[in-house]
């Protein structure tokens, strides 16, 4: 009974990567052989989604990092304290928001924003007939829905966690310099001094794999939606659900492979 | 009708096509052939199948076995450029309208154009307007689908299948659900297309009224079967009981209002057992 059920969602999961796969395979196919064989992308449509996806995340990808950076402040000092070593606070907040929380707290946001608006969107058109309706006046669904949303997303998750980066760190001076009384310019040398390109660069390369996660999950679950109203609100809980399991999961992943790398 | 059918030309040919969903069998077996600008109205009851025939022959679904042929072309087999150039040449109004809710009315109908046609802004524009005009919406182009009344979509939607001068158009029940007036309008619409653009149309319907007043040749599904084939006056006096229970639109008759395949006693008594 255990054994079958755990079959069964381990094949279903494999189906779905299967298709997640094929789907990001068709989409790559648009993004370099399309322009070949029809017309780009429209810009107008490449515009709306990058305005929806990026800038209209920014109020909450920086209220979320800016208490997160404060909280990671006040846990390290919690710690540091005890070994008089305050001012590490400084460097311990910038490389884990570098590194880790900035990239993976902003990209859980937007699989919850933007990935979820994507599926409802994308299902609902499913479910309407106009995705069909699309495929009848041949214009391919993956090209003109899929792609844009892709690279619209793979341009501005990377943006907004560098953004959210810096207001994380922000979270964190603001707690160092008011509550724990460091120094204004000695708090933002110690910071300076820790941060490493490499940190940043692994946050901004994690940060685009999860928004081809995200993107992939929302778009799959939307054009395979079937049942009316009630399957629109299943595939987007789904697409939401999904999308956060893959990116704890490849976060620890990639955070793995970057720590053996070094060594 | 058979003496004259050598002379018409078939546009569609449909081979034996054969359709399960979930075990079901949803079509069983349907060949027919689509002349050149006829209007073939295909009727049945709900759920008979018509709609999933229909996502055949626009190819939008392949079939478990058979075949369908457009313009002399498979539609199973041919690659997906061939596939685009017979797209071009057929227009599909959608039981819903299925119009793109984040365009407006006039981009609607220029999505095709658009995408297929290298026009220059302006023509697209003119050719926008005319298309309107002709499905009665002068001067609508710049609302949102969310803003139409039923019938109004519905003739959007026409508006946008006929945007790039099809030689055929697919009508997916065009008329449910709108008032008599607009049902009317709607037929018009469907016999002035035919006739003065000699187009040919496919067209669902279980609109008894829509039938005679469009139809060339009528022919009726029952649970994925064809059970009659014939022009609207052979229709009229067919003999087939099921035939004469949809025209008369009567609840008892050969077909039953239960579509259950398990038997009733059965059924009730099958916790008992
Ligand atoms: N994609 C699908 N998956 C499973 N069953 C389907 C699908 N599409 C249609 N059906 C079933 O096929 C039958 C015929 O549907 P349809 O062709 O839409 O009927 P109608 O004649 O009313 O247009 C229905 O019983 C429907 O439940
Ligand atoms: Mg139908």
């Amino acid at each position: 009974m255990l054994l079958e059920s755990i079959g069964r969602v381990s094949l279903s999961f494999w189906n779905q990567t299967k298709e997640t796969l094929f789907l990001l395979a068709q989409t790559l196919y648009w993004i370099f052989c399309g322009p070949f064989r029809k017309k780009p992308v429209s810009r107008k449509n490449l515009f709306a989604q990058t305005v929806f996806g990026g800038i209209h995340s920014l109020p909450i990808v920086f209220f979320v990092d800016f208490f997160i950076g404060m909280v990671l402040a006040m846990q390290a000092a919690y710690q540091l304290e005890k070994w008089g070593a305050t001012i590490y606070v400084a460097s311990l907040v910038g490389v884990s928001v570098t590194r880790e929380i900035g990239p993976v707290l902003t990209s859980l946001v937007i699989a919850g924003r933007v990935g979820a608006a994507i599926t409802a969107e994308l299902a609902t058109m499913k479910v309407t007939e106009q995705v069909e309706a699309l495929e009848t006046m041949g214009l391919n669904p993956v090209r003109t829905l899929v792609v844009p949303r892709f690279l619209a997303l793979l341009v501005m998750l990377p943006c907004l966690v560098l953004l959210g980066d810096l207001i994380g760190m922000l979270g964190g001076y603001v707690i160092g310099t008011v509550n724990l009384g460091l120094p204004s310019g000695l708090y933002v040398d110690t910071t300076i001094q820790f941060l490493e390109k490499k940190d940043i660069l692994t946050g901004l390369l994690k940060s685009a794999v999860f928004s081809v996660i995200i993107t992939m999950t929302a778009c799959r679950e939307g054009l395979s939606t079937q049942g009316g109203a009630e399957g629109v609100g299943r595939s987007t809980t789904r697409s939401v659900v999904i999308s956060f399991i893959l990116i704890i999961l490849a976060d620890a992943i990639l955070t793995g492979v970057f720590y053996f790398a070094k060594t | 009708m058979e003496a004259g059918a050598d002379s018409k030309q078939a546009v569609i040919r449909v081979r034996d096509l054969v359709k399960d969903f979930g075990g079901r069998r949803i079509l069983n077996g349907i060949s027919l052939d689509v002349y050149e600008g006829e209007t073939l109205v295909v009727m049945g009851g709900s759920g008979c199948g018509k709609s999933t025939f229909l996502r055949h022959l626009i190819g939008s679904i392949s079939p478990d076995s058979g075949e369908v042929w457009m313009f002399g072309k498979n539609l199973a087999s041919a690659p997906e450029g061939e596939m685009d150039e017979i797209r071009k040449k057929f227009g599909m109004l959608f039981q819903s309208a299925a119009l793109f809710d984040s365009l407006t009315v006039g981009e609607n109908i220029a999505l095709p154009l658009r995408e297929h046609a290298k026009l220059d802004e302006n023509i697209v524009q003119i050719i926008v307007k005319m298309k309107l005009e002709l499905v009665g919406l002068r001067g609508f182009e710049n609302l949102m689908p969310s803003q139409l009344s039923g019938g109004m979509k519905k003739r959007v939607g026409l508006a946008r299948a006929i945007s790039m001068d099809p030689k055929i158009v697919f009508y997916d029940e065009p008329t449910a659900g709108l008032d008599p007036i607009m049902t009317a309008v709607i037929d018009k619409l469907v016999v002035d297309l035919t006739k003065k653009l000699s187009m040919t149309s496919v067209v669902v319907t279980h609109d008894m009224a829509s039938v005679f007043r469009i139809a060339d040749r009528i022919v009726m599904f029952h649970q994925g079967n064809m059970v009659e084939m014939g022009t609207p006056e052979e229709i009229r006096n067919s003999k087939n009981p099921l035939v004469r229970q949809f025209i008369a639109g009567e609840a008892e008759g050969p077909v039953s209002f239960f579509q259950q395949g398990d038997d009733y006693l059965e059924h009730l008594t099958a916790g008992i057992r």
